[in-house]
Parts: structure tokens; sequence; C-alpha cells
């Protein structure tokens, strides 16, 4: 087990320098000019060449690198190009934010898919069945946009329930007036997918032949479904909410976007639009390194839950 | 030769029979039918046999649809506004400082043709802030996302298929520096991979295809390479060995039509993706210049609009764009169990 979880952490290594190569090379050779941007519209000369100086462009290309490398493992992006601050210090500031939000999706929707997808697989292949199913690829098809839109316009300005944008400092301020609204429409869409693929866990499980032998032992059927069939079914489902823990960090940029929340998301695209290089590139690698670090995790904990996986 | 052929009844080949599944659904026919209706207006749009006028003010500001034509509207038929026409009198002409050049500019305006147009109180499925009509709007719109989603699909499948063909069939160092650069890709989180790319690049159509489709090859990948391991083995493939096939020919003329159905369920997911991603990247300001139209242009269009009450934009973008992605989405299911009926659905 632990040479596994070696194993594992040091075949990440290739992996991170792929990715450290390719922002290096995405931000230096494709990005434009960075002290171009930094200078501002109206620059001299001098001021560009001192800037490039400061961002060491004019050393050569493994000089460059061995920075970002550096930057990489002391964590210390340096400042914003836009605002100045401190990048870690805008990832510790919005990170909280946004799990606020995503943290309530997150669990929320594992509740409310396994629970339907348990209904629904109990009663497969009836009409109940085809027609959840169907609304699921509906739902799954409309694009999140159309539902924070709409949900927007309909919740917070025609029935006027929730607010239509706005944050406060309090988490609870937050959580009870400010994040019902976004929670509610990312979990029109992302609880279809999960309730499709949780179907299919569950629908597998049933098919086994100790259903069969519980049944025929006098087992009840909530005991069948609930102590049987769902341990059996939680090995991938757990698994599954474990692959989805990198992209809580993103949360929905677009939702943070169209309510105007100040998370990673809205930060990443306000970034982007503004050529914050500093703060793409940190927030690129850092969860690149989550992700991969869930994986092992996801290996590990599979194996924890069912001992009959091999690991190799 | 052709009177013993005449006397076996021919039996159908892979692909005929596979589009017979798929056409004895009806749910599928809706959906082709819906379809083509679509890839008609997109090809329409493109050689300019419709919606070419979308760029003209043809109506009020936010002219109210047809059917509620009579429905208030600051601007509309009872409306209270009237437009003040500012007479030229001796008072006016003292203190504009254009006054002495009136006799030049009339002069010169005189040279070009001049027409004026009677605005319209309503239009079919009402108008924009510009007073432009929807319908040609949303026509031109769809075009272009269909357009871009299609072509990001179409390079991306083709990047997916040549990697996977290459790490699956040969293996060894090729496959493992293919894996490398697949772990690479797939350790982002999709989304901040297309906005990284998204950054660096310059604002434009094209670079919306180019994004989409130099970080979406990795699924398309995935399962080519596994299929082509799975066949190089193959007796068909050995056999071709045999008699010295070439390994091009090998992967593209023998193993290539044994996979190429996964290819086209690849190629219909990747579409309904590419369309979704497109509309949100413009939305975000990230896609489709803004002089151009996009249905991620006219979403952005609509938060504005939406406070002063004026839906119909909304409506109209959101109905024909909801209904384009799930026909297509429900088509690509279907047409993955018509093609593998075997495969189990998830």
């Amino acid at each position: 087990m632990i040479a596994y979880v070696l194993r594992r952490v040091l075949q990440m290594i290739p992996t991170l320098i792929g990715v450290i190569l390719l922002i290096f090379i995405l931000f230096n050779y494709f990005g434009g000019d960075p002290a171009a941007i930094l200078a501002g519209k109206i620059a001299s000369r001098e001021k560009i060449e001192l800037i490039r100086d400061q961002l060491g462009l004019n050393q050569s290309v493994f000089v460059q690198l061995w920075i970002f490398v550096k930057q990489v493992l002391t964590f210390d992006f340096g400042r914003s190009w836009s605002t100045n601050e401190q990048v870690s210090s805008i990832i510790m500031h919005k990170a909280p934010v946004t799990l606020t939000v995503m943290g309530q999706v997150w669990f929320l929707d594992a509740l409310i898919s396994v629970f339907l997808a348990m209904l629904v697989a109990y009663r497969r292949g009836t009409l109940t069945d085809r027609a959840v199913v169907a609304i699921c690829t509906a739902a799954m098809s409309i694009s999140l946009l159309l539902y924070a839109v709409v949900g927007q316009y309909l919740f917070g300005i025609v029935w006027d329930i929730f607010p239509v944008i706005g944050w406060s400092d309090d988490f609870w301020t937050n959580v009870a007036r400010y994040a019902p609204l976004p929670i509610i429409l990312l979990l029109c869409v992302s609880v279809a997918p999960s309730l499709r693929l949780y179907r299919s866990f569950v629908v597998e499980e049933t098919n086994q032949d100790y259903v069969r032998t519980a049944r025929a032992k006098g087992a009840t059927e909530n005991r069948v479904m609930l102590v049987h069939v769902l341990r059996n079914s939680a090995v991938p489902i757990v698994t599954n909410m474990a692959m989805q823990i990198p992209s809580l960090f993103i949360g929905s940029f677009l939702i943070e976007r169209i309510f105007v929340i100040p998370g990673l998301g809205g930060e990443i695209v306000e970034s982007v639009l503004r050529s914050d290089f500093p703060v793409i590139k940190a927030i690129t690698i850092y969860l690149a390194i989550l992700s991969m670090v869930a994986n092992v995790t996801v290996d590990v904990i599979y194996k924890w839950l069912d001992p009959r996986v091999e690991l190799k | 030769m052709s009177g013993i052929q005449s006397n076996v009844a021919q039996s159908k080949g892979y692909w005929q029979s596979a589009m017979k599944r798929l056409w004895a659904d009806k749910l599928a026919r809706v959906c082709i039918a819906i379809l083509a209706v679509y890839f008609l207006c997109a090809i329409g749009a493109r050689l300019g046999l419709i919606g070419a006028s979308w760029n003209e003010e043809v109506g009020v500001t936010f002219a109210n649809p047809s059917f509620m034509a009579n429905a208030p509207n600051p601007q509309g038929k009872d409306s209270f506004i009237k437009q003040d026409v500012l007479k030229i009198d001796d008072a006016t002409r003292a203190v504009d400082p254009l006054a002495p050049y009136y006799d030049e500019i009339e002069k010169r305006a005189a040279h070009y043709q001049q027409s004026s147009r009677e605005p319209k109180w309503s239009l079919p499925l009402g108008g924009d802030k510009w007073g432009r009509d929807l319908v040609p709007k949303v026509i031109k719109a769809g075009e272009v996302s269909i357009s871009v989603g299609v072509s990001a699909a179409v390079l991306a499948v083709i990047l997916g298929t040549m990697l996977g063909a290459l790490g699956g069939f040969f293996g060894g160092k090729v496959g493992d520096l293919l894996e490398w650069f697949y772990n690479i890709f797939t350790s982002v989180p999709y989304i901040l991979l297309v906005l990284a790319f998204a950054a660096v690049f310059p604002k434009g159509i094209t670079t919306v295809v180019l994004v989409l489709s130099l970080t979406g090859w990795t699924n398309t990948y995935r399962l080519i390479r596994s299929e082509y391991i799975k066949q190089r083995s193959r007796d068909y493939v050995m056999a071709a060995d045999a008699i010295g096939a070439s390994s091009s020919r090998k992967m593209f003329a023998h193993i290539l039509p044994n996979v190429s159905h996964l290819v086209l369920v690849q190629l219909s997911q990747l579409v309904v993706e590419f369309i979704k991603a497109e509309v949100v990247l413009s939305f975000l300001g990230f896609g489709v210049p803004t002089d151009s139209i996009s249905w991620g242009i006219m979403i952005n269009e609509v938060l504005p609009e939406l406070v002063l009450g004026k839906w119909w934009q909304l409506a109209t973008v959101g109905v024909v764009m909801s209904t384009f992605v799930v026909a297509f989405g429900l088509f690509t299911d279907l047409l993955r169990d018509a093609l593998d009926p075997k495969a189990t659905r998830r």
C-alpha cells in the first residue's frame, strides 16, 4: 500500500513538469510581451525595458524557466499585475468564498442524486424511470448560462424571493441570503448527470447475485436496497464525488460572474480579461497539483472501501 | 458471377443496419428532422440567403413582438413620447458653430443616395436595443455558433484520433510520450485550461475554434487509443501484416474503419459540448468578437434588457438554442445506441 502511494506520488513528478512547461510555453511564447501589457497604453521605451529587466525577461529562456519553477515551489508568484496584491493572498481570500457555494452544491448534489438514483433504479424500466432519464438528458443539454440568466430574472426580479446579486463579509448571511439562489441553479445543472451516472451504478448492483440471495433469505426490500445495494454502489459514487473536489475550487465562474460573487472563478475570468498572467498561472498550476493529489487519493479510497480492488 | 450474386440475399452492411436501427426510432426521426432544419438554416445563412440583414435597424428600440403589438412600450404606438424636431431658425444659427457650412454640408450630402424608412412598431419576435429584427439575428447567430462548434469538434476529433491511433498502435516510446501529453492536459481542470489558452491568444472566431479543439481532444484520444490497443493484435491486422501492409495502411485503411463508429459518436458529443462552450466563452467576452453575433453574445445582451422587462430576446435565443442542443444531445445518445447496441448506457 505504502509502496503504491509512493509510486503514484513519484509518477506525479513528470506530469507536474509537463504542466509547468505547458504553462511556461503558453504564456511566454503566445501571451505577447508582458512588459507592454504592464506598462500600459502610453509607455516609454525605457519604462518597458525597466519592466522587462524586473521580470527577468531579458535573461535566457532557462533562467526564466528557473524563475518560474522557483515561484511554483515557494508558492510565491509575486504580485498581481493589475491590483498589486500578493497572488497568494488573493487565492487565500477568494477560495473560501467559492467553497461556501460549492461545498453546499457538492453535498446537496450527492444527497439528492443518490436518493433519486436509488428510487429510479428500483423502478427501472417503468415509465417513471424512462421519464426521469429523458428529463435528465434534456436538463443536461441546456446551458448553465440559461439557467442562471432565467433563474436570476424569475427568482430575483419577477418573484423577488432572493436578492438579485450580492455578497457580504459574514458567513451566515451569505449562506442564508446570497448563496441559496446560485446553489439552486447549480443543482439544476449538476444533479442530472450525477443522477444518470449513479443510476447506472445502482442498476449494475441490483443485477448482482447477492441481491437475489438477500431477497431469498427474506430481507425486506428496504434492507436490500439501503444496506446491501447502497453499500456496494457507494464505492463508485464516493470515487466520483472525490474526483469532483478539484473543480469545486474553481467553482462556477459563470455563476460567480452573473451573481457577482467574489470567488476564485470570478477572479480567473477577471484575470483573463485583464491579462493578469501571474494570477492565472498560479491558479492553473495549483489546481493541477490538487487534481493530481485528488486522483491518488481517490485510488486509495477505492482500495479502502473495496478491498477486492487490486492496486498495481 | 453476377448470377450467383443475385441469388444470395444481400446482407446489410454494418452502417446500413445501424442507420436502419436509428431510423426505426421515432424520437431519432424527430431529432434528425429538427437538426436538418437548423443545419439548412445555418448553410442558408452562410451562403447569405437568409439572415443576411440581421444588422439592419428595422424597428424601434425594443419593438414589441407582433403577438403583443399593442402592449405598452415607451416607444410604441400609443407612445406619450413625442420626437422633438429642432427648428433651425436664426436663434439656433447664431449659436451653432457649423452654421456657415450648412450649404456645403447639404451640397455634399446630395451626392449620396438617401432614403428614410419608418421604423416598425412591432416585429415578428420583437426587436433588440437597436431595433434589429430577432428572427434574422437568431438565424445568423446560430450559423456562427454551429459552425464554430462543428469545426472545433472536427479538428478535435481529427487530433484525438490521430494521436490515439499513433499511441495505441505503436505503444512504446511514442505511446509513453503521448500518454505524458494526455496526463498534462487532463491534470488541469478543463475549463481552466480553456481560459488559460483564451488568455494568451488574440480574440476572434479562429481562436475559439483553436482553443476548443486544442483542449478538447483528450477524451477521443483515450477512447481511440484503447480501441487500437485492442485491435492491433486481432487476426485481420496480422493478416494485413502478412501481406506486407505498411504501418500507416494498417492503422488507417484496416483498423480505422473498425473504430469509425466510435469516432462518429465522439464527433457528435463534442459538437454539443463545444457549442455550449462557445456560448459561455462569448458570453464572458473571450469568444466571438462583439461586432459579429452568436448565441452567446445574444445572451450577453439579455441581462440589462431583463431589468427593463424586455424578455423576448432571451425567450427567442433560449428556445432556439435549447431545442438545438437537446435535439443534438438526444440524437447523440440514440446514435450511440444504434452504432453500438451492446454498449451499456450511462
